[in-house]
C-alpha cells in the first residue's frame, strides 16, 4: 500500500476515534443499555425456566446475546454516520481527496469496529463480573474474532443502507422492520431452534438469519452453553456474511456521486 | 497557459440539461469567476471539474490532467471550498487541517508549517485549537478556504465564497481570495450570484444562464461594452420614447423593461437635459431620471433581458428541482 494511502487509512481511523472518545453521551448510552439488559431483564428472569434452555442461570445464557446486540447495534450507526456526513458535507471533502475509495471505506468500517469493540468489551467485562462463567481461554480469543466480524458485518450493513436511503427516517424504518425482529429470532434472548413452543416455521427460518450464527458462535465460544451449532462453523459462516456484506457496502459506497 | 480547458462539457439529469455544452478555458494565476443565477449550473460545472460528477458528454483538463481519465491527479491538483460547509464540527480548526494534510499524504514537516502559514493568512492562528462547532459562519468559511489551500493546489475552487455572510465578513473574505492569488500564485475559479462580488474579485468573468455561457470577458471590458454611464428613467409613454431615442446614434445601447428604460452612454451627465428635451418635445412625461456607472448587473442584463433578482424569482428549474436546487446551482 502506498504512503499516502496508509495515511488516509490512519486519518479515517483516527476520525472516528476522536469522534467515539468525545461523544460522552454515546459512551454512556452503550454501557448502559446493555447493563439494563443484563441487570433487569437477566435478573428479573434469573430463575426463569425457558423451553430448550438447559442453564438454570439467564443472566448466563443472555450475556453472549447481549454483548452481540451492543456491538451490532453501535456498529450499525457507524456506517449509518456516512449520512451524518453527507448531510454536513464533510463527505465531499473526503470524496474529493486523491484517495482510492476503498481505502476511505476501509478506513472507516477499521475505525467502526475498533470502536465497537471496545463498547463489546466494556459489557464483556461487566458481564464476566456478573458472574458469566468463561469456557476456556482459545474460546475468549475465538470470542473477540467473532467480535470483531460482528463489527465489521454491521459496519458493512450500515453502509449498504446509508448508499440506499435519504434521511434518518429510513434508518429507524429498517432497524424497527429488518433489525429488531432477526434480533430476536436470533436466538440472543431466547433458545430458538430448540425451543418445542415455537412454530416449525420460525425455528427453520431462524437458520436463515444471519444475526444467529453471530450470536451462536459468540455463545459457543464464550460460554459454551446453550449454542446449537459448533463455534468453528459458526465462524465458517460468519467469515462469508463479513465478506459479502463489506464487499456490497464497499461497492456501493464507492459508486457514490455528490 | 491555460490551467482550466473545457470542451463541450455537458451535464444532464434525468433529461434536464443543467450545464450545456460548456467551452471555456482559465488562465494561470488569474481569478476567474462564474456569474449567474442558482440553478445555472456553476456548481454542476465545480463538480465535474473537481471529478465529484462525470459529465455526461463533452471533456475537460484541469493543471493538463483530463477530468476522466485522470481523476487522482485531478485532485491531487485542486483545492474546493464547497457552497454547503464541509468540516467536521466535532474536531478543532486544527485537526480539520491535519486531516485535510494526511489525506493529501503531506509529511508531518510539512503539515505543520503549513497549517501555520494558511492560518495565518485567514488570521485564525488564535484559533486552531478551538471546536469548529463553536466557530462563527465566517470563521468556518475563513477555515474552509485555509483548507482548500493546504496542499499547495494550482487552482482553488470556490463555490459561492461568501454565500450567507453579513457584509462585514464578505469584505474580509474578499480580501483573503485577493491575498492568497497574490501571495500563493493559486488560480482561483469561483462562482457567484452577486455581482459586486465577481466585480471586485475577478479578472474575467464568464456570465452562465441556463446551463449555457453567454459571454467571458474581463470585467472592464463588459461593463464597456454598456457604455461608460448607465441612465435609467421612466416615464409615460415608453414606446414612443423608445423609438425616438433609438434615432440618437450617442446612445451605445437601449433596452427596455417592464417599467423603465436603460441607455447606455458616454458623459451621462450631459445627455440627461437632452433626453429631458426629447421626452418634452414628445409631450413624453418622466417620472424619474437616474445616472449611475454601469455593473455587472447591467451586463448580466443586457445579455440575459433579465436582472439576476427577477431571474432568481421565477427561474424554470423551480418547479424541477426543488429541494435540491441549491447543489445543483
Amino acid at each position: 500500500m502506498p504512503h499516502g494511502e496508509f495515511q488516509a487509512l490512519y486519518v479515517m481511523w483516527l476520525r472516528q476515534m476522536k469522534r467515539f472518545m468525545r461523544s460522552k453521551s454515546r459512551l454512556i448510552a452503550t454501557v448502559v443499555q446493555p447493563l439494563f439488559f443484563l441487570l433487569i431483564i437477566g435478573g428479573g428472569l434469573s430463575g426463569a425456566v425457558l423451553p430448550g434452555m438447559t442453564t438454570d442461570n439467564y443472566v448466563q445464557f443472555i450475556a453472549p446475546g447481549i454483548v452481540a446486540m451492543s456491538i451490532l447495534f453501535s456498529s450499525m450507526y457507524t456506517g449509518v454516520s456516512v449520512l451524518w456526513d453527507r448531510k454536513f458535507g464533510f463527505l465531499q471533502e473526503i470524496l474529493v481527496a486523491p484517495v482510492n475509495r476503498f481505502t476511505i471505506i476501509f478506513g472507516r468500517t477499521l475505525g467502526g469496529a475498533t470502536t465497537t469493540l471496545i463498547q463489546g468489551s466494556i459489557v464483556l467485562i461487566i458481564a464476566i463480573a456478573l458472574g458469566v462463567p468463561i469456557a476456556s481461554i482459545p474460546g475468549l480469543l475465538l470470542a473477540i474474532v467473532f467480535m470483531i466480524l460482528i463489527g465489521f458485518t454491521s459496519v458493512g450493513f450500515g453502509l449498504i443502507m446509508a448508499s440506499k436511503i435519504e434521511d434518518f427516517e429510513g434508518f429507524q424504518i429498517i432497524m424497527t422492520l429488518i433489525i429488531m425482529p432477526l434480533f430476536f429470532i436470533s436466538t440472543a434472548l431466547f433458545p430458538i431452534a430448540t425451543n418445542t413452543n415455537l412454530h416449525d416455521f420460525i425455528r427453520k427460518l431462524s437458520f436463515a438469519n444471519p444475526l444467529f450464527y453471530m450470536v451462536d458462535g459468540l455463545r459457543g465460544s464464550l460460554t459454551n452453553i446453550d449454542n446449537v451449532l459448533h463455534p468453528l462453523v459458526d465462524l465458517a459462516i460468519v467469515l462469508v456474511i463479513c465478506i459479502i456484506m463489506m464487499g456490497i457496502g464497499s461497492y456501493l459506497f464507492s459508486k457514490t456521486e455528490m | 497557459m491555460d490551467i482550466i480547458r473545457t470542451e463541450n462539457l455537458t451535464k444532464e439529469f434525468n433529461g434536464l440539461t443543467a450545464v450545456d455544452n460548456v467551452s471555456f478555458s482559465v488562465k494561470e494565476g488569474e481569478i476567474f469567476g462564474f456569474l449567474g443565477p442558482n440553478g445555472a449550473g456553476k456548481t454542476t460545472t465545480i463538480k465535474m471539474l473537481t471529478t465529484l460528477l462525470n459529465p455526461t458528454k463533452g471533456s475537460a483538463e484541469v493543471a493538463g490532467f483530463n477530468i476522466i481519465n485522470e481523476r487522482n491527479n485531478v485532485r491531487k491538483s485542486v483545492g474546493v471550498v464547497f457552497q454547503d460547509p464541509a468540516l467536521d464540527w466535532n474536531l478543532t480548526g486544527r485537526e480539520n487541517l491535519d486531516f485535510h494534510a494526511r489525506v493529501y499524504a503531506l509529511d508531518s514537516e510539512t503539515r505543520k508549517k503549513r497549517i501555520n502559514e494558511v492560518t495565518k493568512l485567514v488570521d485564525l492562528e488564535e484559533k486552531t485549537n478551538v471546536f469548529v462547532k463553536l466557530y462563527s459562519g465566517g470563521m468556518k468559511r475563513r477555515l474552509e478556504i485555509a483548507r482548500g489551500l493546504m496542499h499547495y493546489p494550482k487552482v482553488l475552487f470556490l463555490d459561492e465564497p461568501t454565500l450567507g455572510l453579513d457584509a462585514q465578513t464578505r469584505r474580509a473574505i474578499w480580501n483573503y481570495i485577493k491575498k492568497m492569488n497574490k501571495e500563493e500564485g493559486t488560480t482561483i475559479f469561483l462562482t457567484t450570484h452577486y455581482m459586486d462580488e465577481a466585480d471586485y474579485l475577478c479578472d474575467r468573468v464568464g456570465i452562465i444562464d441556463r446551463g449555457k455561457i453567454l459571454v467571458i470577458d474581463s470585467t472592464t471590458n463588459l461593463k464597456n461594452s454598456i457604455g461608460n454611464d448607465v441612465i435609467t428613467l421612466s416615464c409615460s409613454n415608453m414606446t414612443k420614447l423608445l423609438e425616438r431615442l433609438k434615432e440618437e446614434s450617442w446612445i451605445k445601447n437601449v433596452k427596455k423593461h417592464d417599467n423603465f428604460i436603460t441607455l447606455g452612454v458616454e458623459k451621462g451627465e450631459e445627455k440627461i437635459p437632452e433626453i429631458i428635451l426629447i421626452a418634452q418635445n414628445l409631450e413624453i412625461k418622466i417620472k424619474s431620471i437616474s445616472i449611475r456607472k454601469p455593473t455587472l448587473d447591467d451586463v448580466f442584463l443586457s445579455f440575459t433581458g433579465r436582472t439576476i433578482r427577477k431571474q432568481e424569482a421565477d427561474h424554470p428549474w423551480k418547479k424541477f428541482v426543488g429541494f435540491d436546487e441549491r447543489r445543483r446551482s
